[in-house]
């Protein structure tokens, strides 16, 4: 581990205030442990100095004047490459933005820099956030810093292995399916997928609209907690935003969670589950229970066609968001004949092999003649298992799973077969389609090292729950279970 | 099997892709393997459920239930959880230059393309 993996939001601030670095010295620093691992661990896609070092200045010039600090001052942050900013290069993954720089920001950019956080630039992930492995990305997979053999995790894998390598502090990702919470076991940081609605996403460019959410990675809760006090809330530009107060977060992660009713499906520990994933996750559960939860067995009957249902709709979103990329007004254009020729030649190069999949499989789940076998079915599904959700809530104050049914598995392991790549998101599409909020925490290692996460669900905005539960968890030594 | 190669090149051509002859074949399979797991969803029976058309919070019944505020069951309902409609007032949107400097191919006001109309 690097130095700089040492630093977090409290010891940011602590260092600033006592005059021991300043927010340029530290930005500096992280630039040279990037320049360092980065060739490694191709984390990073874009690295902005140009937009980082000012915001350091005002930050210092802050501390100079004696001025109150906003609560991220001077804090490093990475953005996923999918999340627009201003002026900053923003791919997606895809050769189609390969020159894309977004004429504003989104509003979870503008609140971070608010703030006080500095950007250091833009993180890798697989293309338009659709993989688990992040071996999509058209500028090559990322490492996993646990283990370089390995993947960490996607879609935000670049997100995870920065924090999780100590080349930011925090991070944002993007989650559709699991793409925040499966690199955050795989990494082993703590991944926040907020609720549906929680986080503006004016700004995200989409995947799937009834499903992509922003949420943060760090090293430990509290700072995850401080990350979602300020990007979490209502935004004008953001019609599918909810007008929910935003609780301070960080003040909520040290109440009691004595007496809490944990819900353990039982549909979670079944066929497939690695056996070593499988006995961490059930000692973090009894480490829950010695904290003085309740543990309630639960069963969750429709999670078995999640994954199924997931494809459906997901797909059939993407294959209609991705129709703006004609090679008209943004992106990448091939020239052709005719307009219909352009549009063609413009998507067969610049979307890779998953997208085009993923586009085709949406747009046959939409077509003429199976709309209403696939998609209207897939839908009434996805009912069904919101309903699961909302039945369990009605006895339980939260539900704990694992995140992922294996630790970050080889590169290559799995590229050859989509549907089983899929499968790594058997536990976390189940939240994505019913819209409530989880947390992948680390929950030990396996014999041979490689991180295991385990997943915490609350009821709609019900992250000071999992906030509360994830701290006593790390508090006790969970983490390292 | 559930897909053929005409219906790889019809989707492909809805969806506007153009593709290598050595790739339909392989999204045919694909996409035939993807479709036969799919087809699984056909085992449940959905005749009485209402598709998930929205992501409000809902009923262990179906039902649509107001939004909670701290997460807790039975906790108080939050005010204003409804989604909101902004009034409807003109602002300034003076983007047309950051736009167009986008463009792979611009001449101001416009979006050039190839010709889509005969004389």
């Amino acid at each position: 581990m690097s130095a700089a993996s040492t630093w977090t939001i409290g010891s940011v601030r602590d260092a600033l205030l006592a005059k021991k670095t300043s927010a340029r010295e530290l930005a500096k620093d992280f630039y040279v442990q990037i320049e360092r691992r980065n060739p490694e661990l191709n984390a990073f896609l874009a690295l902005c100095p140009e937009r980082a070092y000012p915001q350091a200045d005002r930050v210092d010039a802050a501390i100079a004047k004696g001025q109150p600090l906003p609560p991220l001052a001077g804090v490093p942050v990475a953005i996923k490459d999918v999340i627009s900013t201003q002026s900053v290069r923003t791919t997606c993954g895809s050769r189609i933005l390969e020159n894309y720089t977004p004429p504003y920001d989104a509003t979870a950019i503008e609140r971070l820099e608010k703030a006080g956080a500095v950007v250091l630039g833009k993180t890798n992930c697989d293309e338009f956030a659709m993989g688990s492995s992040n071996e999509n990305s058209a500028y090559g997979p990322v490492r996993n810093p646990a283990a370089l053999d390995r993947v960490p995790g996607g879609s935000s894998g670049g997100s995870a292995a920065a924090v999780a390598a100590g080349l930011a502090v925090v991070s944002l990702g993007t989650d559709t399916g699991g793409s925040i919470r499966q690199p955050g076991a795989y990494c082993g940081i703590p991944a926040l997928m907020p609720t549906y609605g929680r986080v503006s996403r004016y700004g995200l460019i989409a995947f799937a609209s009834s499903l992509d959410r922003i949420g943060p990675f760090a090293t430990n809760i509290a700072d995850a907690a401080s990350v979602m006090s300020v990007i979490a809330g209502y935004d004008s530009n953001d019609s599918t935003s909810a007008a929910v107060a935003v609780p301070d977060y960080l003040a909520e992660i040290e109440k009691p969670v004595t007496s809490l009713r944990i819900g353990v499906p039982e549909d979670y520990f079944g066929a497939g589950l690695d056996p070593e994933v499988k006995t961490k996750v059930q000692a973090g559960i009894s480490l829950l229970e010695k904290l003085g939860c309740k543990r309630v067995p639960l069963k969750m009957p429709h999670t078995d066609y999640a994954i199924a249902t997931y494809y459906i709709v997901a797909t059939a979103e993407a294959s209609s968001n991705l129709a703006r990329y004609d090679g008209v007004r943004y992106g990448l254009r091939v020239q052709g004949n005719t307009l219909m020729d352009m549009y063609r030649k413009t998507r067969e190069r610049g979307f890779g092999p998953e997208v085009k999949r993923r586009i085709m499989l949406g747009t046959y789940a939409l077509s003429s003649g199976y709309y209403d076998a696939y998609y209207v079915r897939a839908q009434k599904v996805r009912s069904l298992i919101a309903r699961d959700f909302s039945s369990a809530f009605e006895k339980v104050d939260a539900i704990v799973t694992p995140t992922a049914p294996s630790p970050a598995f080889k590169l290559g392991e799995k590229t050859a077969d989509p549907l089983e790549m899929y499968l790594a998101d058997i536990y976390t599409v189940t939240g994505s389609l019913a819209g409530v909020p989880g947390i992948s925490v680390p929950c030990g290692k396996t014999a041979a090292g490689l991180p295991i996460g385990m997943q915490i669900f609350a009821s709609h905005f019900g992250e000071s729950r999992i906030l509360q539960l994830a701290r006593a968890f790390e508090k006790a030594g969970g983490f390292s279970i | 099997m559930k897909i053929s190669r005409e219906d790889v090149l019809r989707v492909a051509q809805l969806a506007h892709l153009e593709l290598a002859p050595e790739e339909v074949e392989t999204y045919r399979g694909q996409l035939d393997e993807i479709l036969s797991y799919i087809g699984k969803l056909q085992e449940l029976d959905v005749s009485s459920v209402e598709p998930m058309t929205q992501m409000r919070p809902q009923n262990a019944d179906g039902s649509r239930q107001p939004v909670r505020g701290d997460g807790s069951p039975g906790s108080a309902v939050a005010a204003g959880a409804e989604p909101e409609l902004r009034d409807d007032v003109v602002v300034p949107c003076n983007v047309a230059d950051a736009v167009l400097a986008e463009a792979p191919d611009a001449a101001k006001p416009f979006f050039r393309v190839p010709k889509v109309i005969e004389r």
